[in-house]
C-alpha cells in the first residue's frame, strides 16, 4: 500500500477506452504501473509494465493514480511537462518498446490539456510524490 | 517512376506468406504456434504475417549462438571480414528488392532507401570488415624481463534490440561490428517492420556459419524482454526511448553486462545571421538544411526538430525557409519522385497529432502544416502527415519532447550565449546542426553544445567513421565507428615474466 502523500488534484486522467484496456491487461498481467517515456522511436509515450517492473528512481514523480496503476514520468522530464495535463488514451497501432498492450494491437497514448490558473495553484501547494518517497 | 507494390505481379518483392524466426541456419516456427499481421504503413494494410515469439524460442536462439560461438570467434579475422563483405555484395545485387522492402515495411520514400539506407548499410558491412583486419592488441616492456600483453577477444553472445525507423541500416549499424569482432547475435527486430530484416536474411544468412546470427520475431514484451534480461548474454544493445532504456539498464545490472544505448534526441538546428549574408549557394544549403527535419518523416533519432535562428535574420530566413519547405508534400513512397512518406504506424501518426494539438493548446504560432494528409486511393489508410513548422519558445512542450515526425519547432535567438545556451536547454544530446560562414564561430559553438554530433554546414549525414552517439539522456556508447569494436570486445590481460630467477619474496 503507497504511503505517498495524497495529490488531491490529478495530473493525469483516463478515457473510458483506456480504463477498460487497463483493467483487461490487469486480469492478464495482475497489478500495472505506468512511466511516461521521453526520447526516440516509441518515446514521448506511456510504458506499461508490470507493477514494480521497473525500479523507480529518487526523483521519478508520480503524476496520479489511473485504475489503481501509478503514473510516473522522470523528474528532469516533469519539470518540462509541469505546466500539462495528462489524459491517457488508446488507439490502433503496433508495439512500443516492452509495454503490454502491444500484443493486442492497440498502443496508449497520451493527450495534453494545459493546466488552468487554479490546477496550477493546486499543482503548486502541494508535496510533490517522489520516487524516493517512503513507502 | 513508380515501383510495383510487393506481393503484386511483376513487383521485385514477394514475400512469402509468413516470416518464422531465423534461427541455427534455419526458419524456426514460433514455439506457441502463433503469429502477427505486418501492416504496410503505406496503405495501413496487413501483407504478411510474423512469428510472435515467447521466451522459449529466445533460449532455442541463444542455444544455437552458444553452440556456434567458440568456433565464430576462433575464426580468423581475415574470414570473418570475407564473409562481411560478401553479405555487403549480395545486399549490393539485391539493393533495388531490399529498398522497396524497406519502403513497404517502413513507408519511407523509396529515393531514401536507394541512396541511403541500402548503401549505407552495405558500406558499413564494408567498414567493420576492413577495420577487423587492422584491428589489434597492444604489448607493452614494463622492464627488462616483463611484458604486458592486451589481447582483444569477442564477449561471447549478444543481444541487439533494432529500432523501426531505419530497420535494415539500426540492424547493420549493430551486427556489422559485432561480427566483425567474432561475437554471435540473438537479435530481435522492431515488431512494427520485421520484414526487410527477415528478407534480408532470406538473401545472406546462408554465408554466415550456422547460429552465428539468429533473428527472433515478436514484441518487446514477449521477446525483447526475455531476451534482454538472459543471463546468457554477454552485451545487450538497444536503440529506443529513454524509459525503456533504463529498463534495460535495470536488467544488465542483474547479470552486470555492459549495454550500448541509443535513445533519441530533441536536436537543435542553428542558423547564424551570416548564413544570409550573401544569396548564394551556401545560403540554399542552409535553406535546405532546415527543411532536413523532414528527412525520413521526421523519424530520425537526431531530426533537427528544433530551428534556432539569430534574431537580426529570423523573419527573412524563415519566410524563405518555409516557402521551400512547402514544396515538400507527402506522397507515394514507391514513387521515385517522392521526398516524403509515410509515418510508420497509426500510432505513431497519432502520437504526432497530440503533439501538434499540444503545440497550439500552448500558444505556438503553426506556419504551415499541421494535418494529417489523405492520399486517396490505394493509399487512402496510410500515415501521411503534412511537414509542419511552429513558432514558439524553447519552454513549450514541442521544444522539449521529440514528436518523431515531420515537425519543427522554430525559435530565436540573440548572440552565440543564448543560442548556446538554447542549445543545450534539452534532456538530450544526441545531434545538433549549426550554420555559419565563420569557422571560429563554427568551432566555439560545435564545441559548446553538449550532443555527441554537430554537423557543421550539413545535416543528417552518417557515414561510416564517424563516431555517433548520445550526450545526457541520449544515451550511452558509440556506433559508426571502429570505436565500436571496443564495445563488442572483451580486454585479456596476459602479464607475463621472462625472468627465470625467483622474485625473493618467499
Amino acid at each position: 500500500m503507497s504511503t505517498l502523500p495524497d495529490q488531491g488534484f490529478s495530473q493525469v486522467s483516463v478515457t473510458d477506452a483506456a480504463a477498460e484496456l487497463i483493467r483487461r491487461l490487469v486480469l492478464d498481467h495482475g497489478p500495472v504501473m505506468f512511466f511516461q517515456s521521453g526520447g526516440c522511436c516509441d518515446g514521448s509515450a506511456p510504458m506499461c509494465w508490470p507493477k514494480g517492473e521497473f525500479r523507480l528512481g529518487e526523483r521519478d514523480v508520480r503524476l496520479g493514480v489511473i485504475e489503481g496503476a501509478e503514473y510516473w514520468i522522470g523528474g528532469d522530464q516533469y519539470e518540462r511537462w509541469a505546466h500539462t495535463r495528462l489524459v491517457l488514451d488508446v488507439v490502433p497501432g503496433r508495439g512500443a518498446g516492452f509495454s503490454l498492450e502491444a500484443p493486442e494491437g492497440v498502443r496508449f497514448i497520451i493527450r495534453s490539456e494545459l493546466c488552468s490558473l487554479d490546477e496550477l495553484s493546486q499543482l503548486n501547494n502541494r508535496p510533490l510524490p517522489r520516487g524516493g518517497d517512503p513507502r | 517512376m513508380r515501383y510495383v507494390s510487393p506481393n503484386s505481379p511483376g513487383s521485385l518483392v514477394q514475400y512469402p506468406d509468413r516470416y518464422d524466426h531465423y534461427i541455427n541456419g534455419e526458419w524456426v516456427p514460433p514455439a506457441r504456434g502463433r503469429y502477427f499481421e505486418n501492416v504496410s504503413p503505406v496503405t495501413g494494410r496487413p501483407f504478411i504475417q510474423i512469428a510472435r515469439g515467447t521466451h522459449e524460442d529466445v533460449e532455442r536462439a541463444l542455444d544455437a549462438a552458444h553452440a556456434a560461438k567458440a568456433g565464430w570467434g576462433a575464426t580468423p579475422a581475415a574470414a570473418r571480414a570475407q564473409i562481411l563483405n560478401r553479405i555487403a555484395d549480395v545486399m549490393e545485387q539485391n539493393l533495388e528488392q531490399l529498398a522497396v522492402s524497406e519502403s513497404w515495411d517502413n513507408g519511407k520514400p523509396i529515393r531514401e532507401t536507394l541512396a541511403a539506407d541500402l548503401p549505407l548499410a552495405i558500406d558499413h558491412f564494408r567498414y567493420f570488415a576492413g577495420v577487423i583486419r587492422a584491428n589489434e592488441g597492444t604489448a607493452a616492456e614494463l622492464d627488462a624481463n616483463t611484458v604486458t600483453y592486451h589481447i582483444k577477444e569477442p564477449l561471447g553472445v549478444v543481444g541487439q534490440i533494432i529500432p523501426w525507423n531505419f530497420p535494415l541500416l539500426m540492424a547493420a549499424w549493430k551486427l556489422a561490428p559485432a561480427l566483425a569482432a567474432g561475437n554471435c547475435v540473438v537479435l530481435k527486430p522492431a515488431e512494427q517492420t520485421p520484414a526487410s530484416i527477415m528478407l534480408w536474411v532470406s538473401l545472406v544468412g546462408h554465408l554466415l556459419p550456422k547460429g552465428v546470427l539468429n533473428i527472433v520475431n515478436g514484441f518487446g514484451i514477449e521477446a525483447g524482454k526475455p531476451l534482454a534480461q538472459s543471463p546468457r548474454i554477454s552485451k545487450v544493445a538497444f536503440t529506443g526511448e529513454t524509459s525503456t532504456g533504463r529498463l534495460i539498464m535495470q536488467y544488465a545490472s542483474e547479470n552486470i553486462i555492459p549495454v550500448t544505448l541509443e535513445l533519441g534526441g530533441k536536436s537543435p538546428n542553428i542558423f547564424f545571421a551570416d548564413v544570409m549574408a550573401q544569396d548564394d549557394a551556401f545560403r540554399q544549403k542552409a535553406l535546405e538544411g532546415f527543411g532536413m527535419f523532414m528527412l525520413n518523416q521526421g523519424e530520425v533519432c537526431t531530426c533537427p526538430s528544433r530551428a534556432l535562428i539569430q534574431r537580426s535574420i529570423y523573419k527573412d530566413f524563415l519566410d524563405l525557409a518555409v516557402e521551400r519547405a512547402k514544396l515538400t508534400v507527402p506522397g507515394d513512397p514507391l514513387d521515385t519522385n517522392t521526398k516524403l512518406g509515410a509515418q510508420a504506424s497509426n500510432d505513431q501518426l497519432e502520437k504526432i497529432l497530440s503533439y501538434i494539438d499540444i503545440g497550439q493548446k500552448e500558444g505556438a504560432t503553426l506556419r504551415m502544416g499541421g494535418e494529417r494528409v489523405r492520399l486517396g486511393g490505394e493509399l487512402e489508410d496510410g500515415y501521411y502527415c503534412a511537414p509542419t513548422v511552429f513558432e514558439g519558445h524553447n519552454k513549450m512542450r514541442i521544444f522539449q519532447e521529440e514528436i518523431f515526425g515531420p515537425v519543427v519547432s522554430v525559435t530565436s535567438f540573440e548572440d552565440e550565449a543564448d543560442a548556446i545556451s538554447l542549445a543545450n536547454d534539452t534532456l538530450y544530446g544526441l545531434g545538433a546542426g549549426l550554420w555559419t560562414r565563420s569557422i571560429h564561430n563554427a568551432y566555439r559553438v560545435g564545441r559548446a553544445v553538449q550532443a555527441g554530433r554537430v554537423w557543421t554546414n550539413c545535416y543528417h549525414l552518417y557515414p561510416a567513421h564517424a563516431a555517433f552517439g548520445g550526450y545526457k539522456h541520449s544515451g550511452i556508447g558509440r556506433e559508426n565507428h571502429h570505436m565500436m569494436l571496443g564495445h563488442y570486445q572483451q580486454t585479456k590481460n596476459l602479464l607475463v615474466s621472462y625472468d627465470p630467477n625467483p622474485m625473493g619474496f618467499f
